[in-house]
């Protein structure tokens, strides 16, 4: 059925295309590391082809293919919507090679490239967002690859310091915030100077904010203060 | 309580703050359906950005099928998407299938077409009945929950299990068909309409229901294509993709029935596509019923490849041998690789898995739909109010199981 496809790449690209196989009526295309992107590119653009639909990109580990071959296969499928025909590309990519990304050309490839990259620790250059997506980002190692043990633990990892949060909401009394916590310390030795800004304001404990300038509202330094969480 | 600014003469004074503010939103949240945490950036109540972080369900599924034998997938395969399980089981029997060259008989596919189909109305019910409830409308979650829960009686019935059948085989199914299949299937039926229609009256004329799924969580289709999607969420952006139509699989080139497309790609056509879908759902399986032979095997008869009856493994020798080969060393495929894709309950549920020729897989890639849907989640939502990320997170049905396997 796309038999097209590959002849027509080959017709494109000539000794760009290493090798083709059509196991079971699957069309599988082999192409140079380097090659990737164009060939990416050619399969979008082209008209014959116009594979406009992303549909999956993963890869396979072969560490015994090491040290004669790369080490990982990383396969690309993609489909015509107009003409409904798809192929596989396939290049093979080394432990510390880098592989372009794709997500230029179906920005579908971006969790999809990401994924290789958490479970593979295959990189990809250009990638606007390459961080893992499935596992967290202290995980050690790479775990779709053969060399790490189903039963491997993996060490606990202490409590994330992000900077920037010193304190979380609600936020304390004297902030503003009607649904503050009530310091009851303070309360029972009448201290507790507010409950709700609106009840401050007509108890005589606050200005009102409006009265103010604006330079020194605390609406102003709450704003300067509020967590903003720099992950 | 006093209204707090009552007295305030010149609002254009008060300054609020410019930059946007950070919200963590789930994963432990009832609409984040207990496993996708979405970072969103706000601006007020509008969404500016947002990044969905999955993973809280992953439980290595890809690591654990390369450790057993072909065979011992199929559990694991239920618990990829655990509202549709036998689609599941299906979509792997039909990759391992296609690996090997195996055929299975006619009244096998027959089967697993019907039982395919009523797990994709159980689908599908859920997911409406839920994005109904997570909107205020308890009722219809109720009736439509009811009628998959008769569904599941169902498919009891046939294989043993409500929720995960591991049902599947390779080369057949675990059982020939119960000889009242037919009847209480066809039984259901009218039921299912029912409770659809009674849904329907509920909702689609509800102001509420309109206002907050018209023209939210809209995709355009370009979009959609280049992001992935497929399913309902493709579908209802006006592409008239669907696996069983364009590259017709088992025997759905048979059957008579309509892939329903929406224009606007919002989640009010996802929604109504999602019921036009049953009702097709339930005329293919009206149709295969009835084509179904009633009598013949149900398991291809290649003894490499398939379990024997239990008979002839407990009165023959061969029978025992091949039971004990097919047990302890697994059914051994050609080497090779292969990508079989299905339709599942939110669209083209593909595997890809290479085989080196022995007894274990070498790789099984589940292609998830919903890992592109949820990707294309993010230009859904950027835009829209923070409200709607529930009836938009809803309604591209994501299911933790498969999303993050």
């Amino acid at each position: 059925m796309s038999k097209k496809v590959i002849s027509r790449l080959k017709k494109e690209l000539g000794d760009k295309i290493l090798e083709t196989s059509d196991f079971r009526g699957d069309d599988c295309a082999v192409v140079g590391r380097k090659d990737w992107k164009a060939v990416a590119e050619l399969l979008k653009s082209d008209p014959d082809l116009s594979m406009d639909h992303f549909v999956d990109i993963t890869a396979v580990d072969y560490p015994e293919r090491e040290p004669e071959a790369p080490r990982f296969d990383v396969l690309l499928m993609v489909r015509s919507m107009a003409k409904n025909h798809r192929v596989r590309i396939k290049t093979q990519v080394g432990e510390t090679e880098e592989l372009a990304s794709l997500v230029g050309v179906w920005p579908g490839a971006d969790w999809g490239e990401r994924e290789i990259f958490d479970m593979f620790g295959i990189r990809f250059t250009d990638h606007p967002d390459l961080r893992r997506i499935l596992m967290y980002e202290e995980f050690q190692g790479y775990p779709l690859r053969k060399d790490y043990p189903i039963t491997k633990a993996q060490p606990l990892i202490p409590y994330r310091e992000i900077e920037g949060i010193e304190k979380l909401p609600p936020f304390g009394p004297d902030e503003g915030q009607p649904w503050g916590r009530i310091d009851w310390q303070a309360r029972l030795e009448d201290e507790d100077y507010q409950v709700s800004p609106a009840l401050g304001v007509q108890l005589g404990q606050r200005p009102m904010l409006s009265k103010e300038p604006a330079t020194e509202t605390t609406v102003d330094d709450a704003a300067a203060s509020s967590p903003t969480n720099e992950e | 309580m006093e209204p707090y600014y009552e007295d305030l003469e010149d609002e254009g004074s008060l300054e609020l703050p410019s930059e946007p503010m950070r919200l963590n939103m789930g994963p432990s949240h009832p609409a984040m359906h207990g496993t996708i945490r979405m970072v969103l950036d706000l601006d007020g109540e509008t969404v500016m950005n947002v990044d969905i972080q999955p993973g809280y369900l992953h439980r290595g599924f890809e690591k654990s099928c390369e450790r057993g034998t072909w065979s011992q997938v199929f559990p694991y395969a239920d618990r990829l998407n655990y509202v549709s399980p036998m689609l599941n089981n299906v979509g792997f029997a039909l990759a391992v299938e296609k690996l090997i060259g195996l055929e299975v008989p006619e009244r096998c596919t027959y089967y697993r077409t019907v039982l395919g189909e009523l797990a994709r109305i159980c689908d599908h019910l859920t997911c409406n009945g839920a994005t109904a409830m997570e909107l205020g409308a308890f009722t219809p979650f109720l009736w439509l929950v009811k009628v998959r829960d008769w569904i599941w009686d169902i498919l009891e019935q046939e294989t043993g299990a409500r929720l995960t059948h591991s049902f599947g085989r390779i080369g057949g199914m675990a059982k020939p068909p119960t000889e009242q299949l037919a009847d209480t299937v066809l039984a259901i039926f009218p039921e299912v309409e029912h409770a659809m229609l009674e849904s329907e009256k509920l909702l689609m004329k509800n102001r509420i229901f309109l206002d907050r799924t018209q023209n939210v969580g809209k995709l355009s289709q370009e979009r959609a294509i280049a992001m992935g999607c497929t399913g309902v969420v493709l579908r209802s952006t006006g592409v008239d993709y669907d696996v069983r139509k364009a590259n017709p699989y088992m025997f759905y080139d048979r059957f008579d029935f309509d892939v329903p497309v929406g224009h606007d790609g919002d989640n009010y056509d996802r929604f109504v596509c999602r019921f036009e879908e049953l009702r097709q759902s339930i005329k293919i399986i009206r149709q295969a019923l009835e084509q179904m032979p009633t009598s013949g095997p149900v398991n291809s008869p290649d003894v490499r490849y398939v379990f024997p009856e239990k008979e002839d493994v407990y009165n023959s020798i061969e029978g025992t041998i091949a039971h004990f080969k097919l047990v302890m060393e697994g059914l051994k495929p050609p080497k090779g690789e292969v990508y079989s894709f299905t339709e599942g309950g939110n669209g083209e549920l593909g595997f890809f898995i290479v085989s080196d020729g022995s007894g274990t897989p070498y790789r099984v890639r589940c292609r998830p739909p919903c890992w592109y849907n949820l990707a294309a989640c993010k230009e859904m939502l950027t835009g829209d109010m923070i409200a709607d990320i529930i009836p938009t997170f809803g309604s591209i049905n994501m299911i933790g199981g498969e999303c993050d396997r």
